[in-house]
């Protein structure tokens, strides 16, 4: 190999410049792919109070899908949409909208997943109720003024679903031992996370706030065995029950 | 390569010879075609978001025209593909309009006449040339396919279209359209890296937008030609202005006077500063059928 490359008179490029070229670049480009890949992982971390479109897809599914064209944002006919910048908290040029400042309006036409060309936007989303926004959580019971025994509400009477995703449980009020309160609860299998609720708390920190799902929900492990306690008889539970 | 000494005794004014022989405005004309086609691309997008007149929605990543026809930045389209995710129909018939658009325009027309960031880099190159900044280059050429390949390798692994975060390309769009304007620090770091480190460095070295363009529009049929390479007096300002210089010598000096390297960006500079008027636009397609009659 090595009479090869020296008897070879180099035209242009010898085998053995081609091959130390290549595998300089080979090497400076998979360290360039690396360093983009880490900086597009580390800050794909979506901000907590960023919420994606009705839709959307799993936030690494969607950062795979998402080409970041905006469509979904022109279609949005509310301006509840962005497109995330840089140093945003959220991965540039993506869509999603804090609902603090304007929530999502529900438009029974979902054009926003009608619009988007990559189904990162999962497109067989037709009923927006049954959109998955994330889910809002009363996030501060200290504060809420229904916890207080007042009857404030608004979060409860604004929500698009209202007594399914929110609804005020009756409580015996301790404090005064003589009223009732009601207390704003969130039904997690209804709750859209249009954020709505967080956009019109009155207080001047959202008392509610839409969380993303992974965030808002628990999670029982696998290994955990659940007992439909309804169904089982204590003659069941003598015999000793197959879980 | 060696141009120096040729063209600093030659003319005080860069194509100061083009500008005597043609007037300002001829010498300047594909300039001007260039950068109103890349400012008409531009406020097609730009009057939906700013009047309400929707003629293009979205951006160059990925576009409706007229709420009916899908078109797709192709690159974009395959780094989703390659994480494994099966897009929406539009995309996909987005990206093979787009691409097959470049096949018969030519790839890197894109380059030169639609992208954004071309503005950018020439303006660079444009202060370089002022500026008397020695022409220090020298990454090699085809780093921008390695780079390709490293772009459309990096979902399959990460599982995420990476080159998103940083590609260039649609950042223009998104300040202007979307008002994400602290995105142009990409452009800013692409600036200053042409300018001070490595001439025509992004564009000419990097680019795997313009490399895949590039490997699209090899069999396109519109090419600029050196009709007349017997009249060059080697006055060497087509060598100075072209952002892919070396493509140029072949057709000069070779036996066929046709720019076929793909690298070609078809900006017609060449043609513009060119006293001799050595260069054209031809059409390599028709004139094959020309020659056989």
């Amino acid at each position: 190999m090595n009479q090869v490359n020296r008897n070879t008179k180099a035209k242009g490029v010898n085998r053995r410049q081609f091959l130390a070229t290549s595998a300089k670049a080979g090497c400076a480009m998979g360290l360039l792919g690396l360093g983009v890949t880490g900086v597009a992982k580390q800050s794909s971390h979506l901000d907590p109070l960023a919420i994606r479109p009705p839709g959307a897809l799993t936030e690494d599914d969607f950062l795979s899908a998402c080409v970041r064209c905006g469509l979904c944002v022109e279609a949005c006919p509310y301006d509840t949409l962005k497109l995330a910048r840089w140093f945003e908290g959220v991965p540039t040029g993506t869509p999603y909208f804090t609902a603090r400042t304007v929530p999502c309006e529900m438009c029974e036409d979902i054009p926003c997943v009608k619009a988007c060309p990559s189904g990162s936007l999962d497109h067989s989303l037709t009923e927006i109720n049954e959109s998955k926004m994330g889910i809002a959580v009363l996030i501060d019971e200290k504060n809420c003024l229904n916890f207080k025994g007042l009857r404030c509400d608004v979060c409860y009477r604004v929500c698009p679903l209202i007594d399914e995703a929110i609804t005020l449980e009756r409580q015996h009020n301790q404090r005064s031992d003589h009223h009732a309160m009601f207390l704003p609860t969130v039904n997690s299998d209804s709750c859209t996370g249009c954020g709505k609720c967080e956009h019109v708390c009155v207080l001047e920190e959202s008392a509610i706030r839409v969380l993303p799902t992974h965030i808002a929900l628990g999670k029982t492990a696998s290994h955990d065995t659940y007992m439909n306690t309804e169904e089982t008889t204590l003659e069941m539970l003598n015999k000793g029950l197959t879980l | 390569m060696n141009s120096k000494s040729m063209s600093n005794t030659a003319n005080a004014r860069f194509a100061q010879a083009a500008i005597d022989e043609l007037g300002w405005w001829r010498a300047h004309k594909f300039l001007f075609l260039r950068r109103a086609s890349q400012l008409c691309v531009l406020l097609a997008f730009a009057i939906g978001p700013w009047f309400g007149l929707w003629l293009l929605k979205g951006n160059l990543s990925s576009s409706e025209l007229l709420a009916t026809i899908p078109l797709s930045d192709p690159l974009a389209t395959l780094q989703v593909l390659m994480t494994g995710h099966w897009p929406e129909l539009s995309l996909l018939l987005g990206a093979a309009i787009i691409a097959l658009f470049y096949l018969v325009t030519g790839g890197r027309v894109f380059c030169s006449w639609v992208c954004p960031v071309n503005l950018v880099t020439d303006t660079a190159s444009w202060l370089r040339r002022k500026l008397h900044l020695p022409r220090t280059s020298e990454m090699p050429r085809n780093l921008r396919y390695y780079l390709l390949a490293v772009v459309l390798l990096m979902p399959l692994f990460s599982g995420i279209a990476a080159w998103e975060w940083v590609n260039p390309v649609p950042v223009v769009y998104r300040a202007l359209l979307f008002g994400a304007g602290s995105s142009l620090w990409i452009l800013a770091a692409i600036f200053l890296l042409d300018l001070f480190i490595s001439e025509r460095a992004w564009c000419g070295h990097l680019c795997p937008t313009g490399a895949m363009f590039a490997l699209l529009g090899k069999a396109s049929p519109v090419k600029i030609s050196a009709v007349n390479a017997k009249d060059c007096d080697n006055c060497m300002d087509c060598f100075e202005i072209c952002p892919e210089r070396q493509v140029l010598k072949p057709a000069l000096k070779g036996k066929n006077p046709m720019i076929t390297d793909s690298d070609c960006t078809q900006c017609g500079r060449c043609i513009d500063v060119c006293a001799q008027r050595v260069f054209q636009y031809q059409n390599r397609i028709a004139l094959k059928a020309e020659n056989n009659q």
